[in-house]
């Protein structure tokens, strides 16, 4: 910390602190920062001299994207697998893919982001070290103009979470409308929504910076998903197997249906929800394994700024980063819980 | 009358403790039977006994071969050697770091506070767990609302970054960080767990059988809720050793802790000094520290998965 040169006078140092408000004792200290956040005013962060605020906004759209994105793809991934993995029960393929997702499950976070950075980017050169831009390429930008990496950043995040809105609205509607070829329906529409955004983007004046920091997501949500598939995975084939000893499913085969439409339409269906509430559980967790993930690719997020607070004893910066952490968990638990409504029409909140 | 007269004639030919010794190890023989039916469960126990194996062998090994001087997993340093790090040789089966130390003793030495700390923890958390969940069972009402409140908002935090906080206000050393991963989990999502089912225990005749003979709360909760906790408490013990494993390695890593040698120091180290993303030929460093906390996770979660099954019976293969 700053007042730790040993080139300070005593009478410096003291002045320093005394500034800094560490003269006071931890407790009242505590109740006037309790104080000030009420109020919107995080203070200043010791180790950057600038409002934690500040740098709050700055980051946070980074961390949510990451979370967001990883968070949702590990879950689509892993009930994919886990569906497929409770029907083929006792074979080779089965304890084949346990294994593998036990391991990604309790795999050294830190350890296997470094495996992945030293495959892609060190050995096979497809992508980005680490970092959230290339400076090489921004430089080429005059320093006058209004374009900035945080509002391309914006507009990326704006555009992705449009295309999910529209697509989720979309599929709603189509089921609506055609329940029978909803699926097929469903996924032209939404490939053409993608394509839209893509052409979109593609035609932007500054198309290269967008490539530039999508180039350096790709690498952390990757990580961050292949670690976080395996828990939905393996649940999903635990309620699976629950769920096939019900009478509907015996009346589904019956039925003279289809194994795939059994599995899909009946079993997995109902499988979903004990799955979906052990994903509003473990939301912290992935949120964990994104502040290893940040640290690691040094992925300028708010995971990243906790560490370095924590590391360089920035209080106010430690308590901002913390509070932002806890406020994003509790509001995508919040979110979740709303979703849940939506898949278990029997749970009804007066 | 006559009952009396029988159980006086009924011999007892073993002392009660012999008796109850038995039974102990014929449900233990059963349920062991049921754990090997899972080979997954037998792969995680085989790594499990590997790693400890090579806990015990350290100090064995420190005593006979190994030269104190060359290979202390502090301060050793084999000045026979010309450049470190060293790829792996006869002398050194895993190489020494940049500082001279040799791998496998640093990885050996590790394993032990490894065990120490998860086993630990878990006793910690499984100890908090069960009196908790079965308090708020139990009597339900205020004190199961506030005990429960309490673990929705330790559940809420993500771990890690509350660890993070902790310890830049407190430097933690081993013990203090299985205490406080212990309490955190003890307090936090394995109580709802034990809750949710300690309220399946209190509905069964004999809870009410134990208050019409005259049992207290006390006698009832410990003697009657607990014992029964018992299964799902061994079988949670596994994920908490896990979890504790993880998170010491993802402190170390980060530099956050006050522990002169563990996995994810060997990590940390291989990162600070710069021979993280050198070729392969350095993969000595970084990979038996990484591929341990791996294993012993994993083997620690699979166990813990396969009593799942023996604990559950829904689970079991029709």
């Amino acid at each position: 910390m700053l007042y730790m040169d040993p080139r300070f006078t005593e009478e410096q140092r003291l002045n320093l602190q005394r500034r800094l408000g560490l003269d006071r004792p931890a407790s009242e200290r505590f109740v006037r920062w309790l104080g000030n956040t009420l109020q919107g005013d995080l203070g200043d962060s010791f180790a950057e001299g600038r409002p934690v605020m500040d740098i709050i906004k700055e980051r946070a759209p980074r961390t949510i994207f990451l979370f967001l994105t990883s968070t949702l793809a590990a879950f689509m991934v892993g009930y994919v697998l886990g569906k497929v993995l409770a029907w083929q029960r006792g074979t080779a393929l089965e304890y084949g893919i346990t294994v593998i997702g036990a391991i990604f499950y309790t795999i050294f976070t830190p350890w296997f982001a470094l495996v992945m950075i030293w495959l892609f980017s060190y050995n096979l050169k497809w992508l980005p070290l680490g970092k959230f831009l290339d400076p090489t390429v921004w430089r080429k930008i005059p320093p006058d103009s209004p374009i900035t990496a945080n509002l391309i950043f914006n507009q990326l995040l704006l555009t992705t979470s449009l295309v999910a809105l529209i697509i989720l609205f979309l599929a709603i509607a189509v089921r609506k409308i055609n329940p029978n070829k909803a699926g097929p329906i469903t996924r032209g529409l939404s490939f053409a929504v993608i394509a839209g955004a893509v052409v979109y983007w593609v035609n932007y004046p500054h198309s290269n910076l967008a490539w530039d920091i999508v180039r350096h997501l790709i690498l952390p949500v990757m990580t961050l998903t292949i670690i976080n598939f395996s828990g939905t995975m393996l649940l999903t084939r635990t309620t699976m197997l629950e769920t096939l000893r019900e009478d509907y499913i015996m009346a589904a085969r019956a039925k003279g249906l289809s194994e795939r439409e059994v599995r899909d339409k009946h079993a997995a269906r109902n499988a979903l929800l004990p799955v979906f509430t052990s994903l509003v559980i473990s939301l912290p967790f992935i949120m964990s394994g994104g502040i290893i993930t940040e640290t690691v690719f040094s992925w300028p997020g708010m995971g990243l700024t906790l560490l370095q607070a924590a590391n360089s004893n920035d209080i106010p910066m430690i308590m901002g980063a913390f509070l932002f952490i806890g406020t994003l968990s509790l509001l995508a638990h919040l979110s979740a819980d709303i979703a849940y409504i939506f898949l278990d029409p029997r749970i009804r909140y007066a | 009358m006559s009952t009396a007269s029988q159980s006086g004639t009924l011999k007892i030919s073993q002392p009660l403790w012999k008796i109850r010794l038995l039974g102990i190890w014929k449900s233990l023989r059963q349920n062991f039977a049921l754990f090997a039916e899972n080979k997954i469960g037998l792969i995680g126990l085989g790594i499990i006994l590997f790693y400890a194996l090579l806990a015990l062998a350290h100090p064995l090994l420190m005593g006979t071969v190994w030269d104190a001087k060359i290979y202390d997993p502090f301060i050793g340093n084999d000045l026979s050697i010309f450049e470190h790090p060293s790829p792996p040789s006869a002398k050194h089966l895993l190489g020494t770091d940049p500082v001279g130390r040799d791998v496998l003793s640093q990885l050996m030495f590790s394993t032990r506070n490894e065990f120490v700390l998860g086993l630990l923890a878990a006793v910690i958390t499984v100890t908090i767990a069960t009196s908790i969940g079965a308090i708020a069972a139990y009597y339900g009402g205020w004190i199961d609302a506030l005990l429960m409140r309490l673990a929705d908002l330790i559940n809420i935090l993500p771990f890690i970054a509350l660890l993070v906080v902790l310890s830049a206000f407190v430097k933690m050393d081993l013990w203090m960080l299985a205490l406080v991963i212990g309490i955190l989990s003890g307090f936090g999502s394995t109580t709802i767990i034990f809750k949710a089912q300690a309220l399946t225990i209190k509905v069964k005749p004999y809870i009410e059988a134990a208050r019409v003979a005259g049992g207290n709360d006390v006698h009832i909760i410990f003697r009657h809720l607990v014992p029964n906790l018992m299964p799902l408490a061994f079988l949670n013990m596994m994920f908490t050793v896990t979890n504790a494993i993880f998170t010491e390695a993802a402190l170390s890593f980060f530099g956050l802790l006050n522990v002169r040698v563990s996995w994810g120091i060997m990590i940390y180290m291989t990162q600070v000094s710069g021979y993280m993303l050198r070729n392969i030929e350095y993969w000595y460093l970084i990979f038996p520290a990484g591929v341990s906390i791996t294993l012993l996770c994993s083997a620690f979660y699979l166990v813990g998965r396969a009593l799942d099954e023996v604990v559950n019976p829904r689970l079991r293969r029709r």
